[in-house]
């Protein structure tokens, strides 16, 4: 029964997602009917979007709750709910950010962003809820795996940002942005908040990784193993770590920090789907090989 | 700076083959696989140490060189800021209205002593001469960044530490037996380089009861419980072990690694005496716990060997005859064939304990037990009595964890420290009624502007 009402969750945020993507669409359309840079009209429309994005939001964290109950732990265990709780602290980050800054523009890459994580999630990783092995019962799954997806979400954000300021930028070198990018902040800011971004969570991937190593050490008695998995965070800590020194003691700006922001972030994202599918050792919970 | 940087590129890339190409340490069957798959590029992999990578001359290389280089940006720098923090803020520029966020006020009263004031309450460094005052705050920002820096040194201390004088060894122990620590009865032991292996935790431990849980459904593990008694400088304890609460004496923990089952066999000769009897480890080969394992009977003549495998749940299938459906022993069955001839244990050759190499010996039939059942062959009969399980003990001492932990603790409060702190200055001049005030921020530092306006309300409203 919990599994049906799962699958009809997952569905629930599928239909709420794609409810949203037309909405942004409108913002863009609008722009295209005014050309005159006239933005009262799609103000409504960029509004409701935004109100869209809100509610689905609250929709996924019911859902990953009712996941939890119905697993019995913290919804950490396998891959599919991995990918919907990423999704989760992805979009967080993005409405925190439009507390502060103008990003409705990035509404549309992130809701596009979201739906194909959710999309991959429900289709191809879904599981049912099950009980987690014995060495995943620990309260460091809990801390460990909330700051490894956290801090996922926000490097995810910090890339599509550092995405939007490559293209943007190549656009502005051979003249003007495209129309619909015009409402998009100055390069200057992206610039700034996908640095401030990483900076931000930077300390907090630190932590997971050292969590994960004191998981390690009570669970397979050793803190650290070169076990693929921990590799790879640790070339994702050594990749952030480069950019933030090539930032702040180098001075590093525009196109070079960007493309080494979406490095690192690669190697994050490597991480995640190439280990836990493809990758061998300790850290292949995806569920997908039973 | 700039060495230590590409430094740190480099051992971040150096981290990548050992991902990808098998290790060692970690899976030591895949690197078997590979290099007799393709004998040729394992020879070539091995040149570089392909196989074990953090362990290899030129990782080492890479990062003991980031080390060294960490160490001479840092240790300068801590000096220096070791005396910026004694010193006081430089002096008042002259020209202040060339720096960020210049404002000039009117003012009739004195506004140094308010801003001195406001300065003390939020805790800046002043340094006040005649007409102007220089203030300064935020050197946690830097004093974190070193800090962060020095902490990964004891972090390496630690782990360097650790494998120098660790020890960490294994143990299969059935239920019902004893385990006392001593290097013979170790399956395997490895010391760190320096360990001189005197250093062994004395401790016993009485494995009485093993219980694995599983879910029906998907025959996955859902917990397991050993139950112990310990003996450790003379304190007597029950203690129960899980897969995340290892057992700890002193700097020694011992962890539950592994479990599998142990038939426990009775084999007689062809007059009915008794010539083996007792419990044989039988290695698990799959997630429902079909296990091999080889009888060895050494003291007949001929020998006899029994090669084996133990099925919890006995089922057949189509393509592989007897396998087993499920982790538990609901319906175990052994099945064996039974061979007469030279075991080769004299041969000096070592051997493996769950096999038998058969070349050379005569097979006398195929048999299948039930528990309590018996079989008879020409020359002797063997009964299967019970099934008992087994637990793989492992046993890791690490003397340099806590250094390490404690690095790793000290590196997030530095790193917390460092990305989040801001170093700003604030200058004020005044010059009869005329009062300047101009700030600049280090490292493009948000919020100072904000802040200003508030230094300057201050010292408005104490008029």
């Amino acid at each position: 029964m919990a599994i049906f009402a799962l699958a009809f969750f997952a569905h629930a945020f599928e239909t709420a997602w794609a409810v949203r993507t037309p909405q942004v669409a409108d913002v863009t359309q609008g722009n295209l009917a005014t050309k005159t840079l006239d933005y009262s009209r799609t103000e409504r429309a960029a509004r409701i979007a935004t109100a869209m994005m809100i509610l689905a939001t609250v929709i996924l964290f019911a859902g990953i709750v009712f996941r939890g109950i119905s697993a019995g732990h913290a919804p950490w265990g396998n891959m599919y709910e991995f990918s919907i709780t990423g999704t989760f602290a992805l979009v967080v980050a993005y409405l925190f950010s439009l507390i502060k800054y103008d990003l409705r523009w990035l509404g549309l890459f992130i809701s596009f962003a979201a739906l194909l994580a959710l999309g991959t999630a429900v289709t191809l990783l879904y599981r049912d809820s099950a009980p987690l092995v014995p060495a995943l019962k620990s309260t460091w799954l809990v801390i460990h795996v909330a700051a490894a997806i956290i801090s996922g979400g926000i490097f995810l954000l910090a890339n599509i940002i550092a995405g939007a300021y490559l293209y943007l930028d190549s656009a502005e070198s051979k003249g003007v942005r495209p129309f619909w990018a015009l409402r998009i902040p100055s390069l200057e800011t992206l610039d700034q908040l996908s640095y401030r971004l990483v900076a931000f969570v930077f300390p907090l991937w630190t932590f997971s990784v050292i969590a994960g190593a004191i998981w390690a050490e009570s669970a397979w008695g050793r803190y650290w193993g070169w076990d693929p998995k921990e590799t790879w965070a640790f070339i994702t800590w050594v990749a952030y770590a480069a950019y933030l020194h090539a930032r702040v003691t180098i001075g590093w700006r525009g196109r070079r920090a960007a493309w080494l922001c979406i490095f690192a972030g690669s190697t994050f994202l490597f991480n995640y789907v190439y280990v836990n599918v493809w990758g061998t050792g300790k850290h292949t919970y995806s569920g997908l090989n039973e | 700076m700039r060495t230590a940087l590409i430094l740190l590129m480099m051992l971040g890339i150096a981290a990548i083959p050992g991902s990808l190409v098998p290790q060692r340490t970690t899976n030591p069957i895949a690197v078997r696989d590979f290099i007799a798959n393709n004998p040729n590029l394992a020879q070539w992999y091995e040149r570089f140490s392909l196989f074990d990578v953090y362990a290899s001359p030129w990782f080492s290389a890479i990062y003991i060189l980031l080390f060294i280089s960490l160490i001479g940006c840092v240790l300068p720098r801590s000096v220096e800021h070791f005396h910026a923090m004694r010193a006081l803020p430089p002096a008042t520029p002259r020209n202040l209205n060339r720096l960020e966020f210049y404002q000039q006020i009117q003012c009739e009263a004195d506004a140094l002593d308010p801003a001195a004031k406001w300065f003390k309450e939020n805790r800046f460094r002043v340094r006040r001469e005649d007409g102007n005052i220089s203030a300064e705050k935020g050197y946690l920002r830097e004093s974190g960044n070193l800090f962060f820096h020095l902490s990964l040194i004891l972090i390496l201390v630690g782990v360097g530490f650790g494998s120098l004088f660790g020890m960490r060894g294994e143990a299969i122990v059935n239920v019902g037996e004893r385990f006392i620590s001593m290097p013979t009865s170790y399956d395997s032991i490895s010391y760190g380089k320096l360990n001189q292996g005197s250093t062994l935790s004395p401790f016993t431990i009485e494995v009485d009861n093993f219980v694995a849980q599983y879910n029906p459904k998907t025959n996955a593990p859902i917990d397991y419980t050993l139950s112990v008694r310990t003996e450790f400088e003379g304190v007597k304890k029950s203690e129960t072990v899980k897969v995340n609460s290892p057992l700890t004496f002193g700097s020694t923990r011992v962890y539950l690694q592994a479990n599998g089952y142990s038939p426990i066999v009775t084999v007689r000769d062809e007059n009915g005496q008794v010539v083996f009897q007792g419990p044989v480890t039988f290695l698990p080969q799959d997630g429902n716990l079909r296990s091999i394992g080889s009888i060895k009977v050494p003291d007949t003549t001929p020998q006899i060997g029994f090669v084996s495998s133990l099925l919890p749940t006995y089922a057949r299938s189509q393509d592989d005859g007897g396998v087993s459906v499920y982790p538990e022993l609901l319906d175990p069955k052994l099945l064996f064939s039974v061979w007469s001839g030279d075991l080769g244990l004299d041969s000096g050759v070592p051997q493996s304990v769950y096999r038998i190499d058969t070349t050379g010996m005569t097979n006398l039939g195929l048999g299948s037990l039930k528990l309590g059942e018996t079989f008879n062959y020409p020359g002797g009969s063997i009964t299967l009595e019970r099934i008992i399980p087994w637990v793989n003990l492992q046993i890791v001492q690490d003397p340099g964890k806590g250094f390490a932990l404690a690095g790793a603790i000290a590196a997030i409060a530095g790193l917390i420290s460092s990305l989040y702190g801001r170093r700003r200055r604030i200058w004020i001049r005044q010059n009869g009624v005329q009062v300047e005030v101009a700030a600049l921020a280090k490292n493009n530092a948000p919020g100072l502007e904000e802040e200003v306006q508030r230094f300057i309300r201050a010292i408005e409203e104490s008029k």
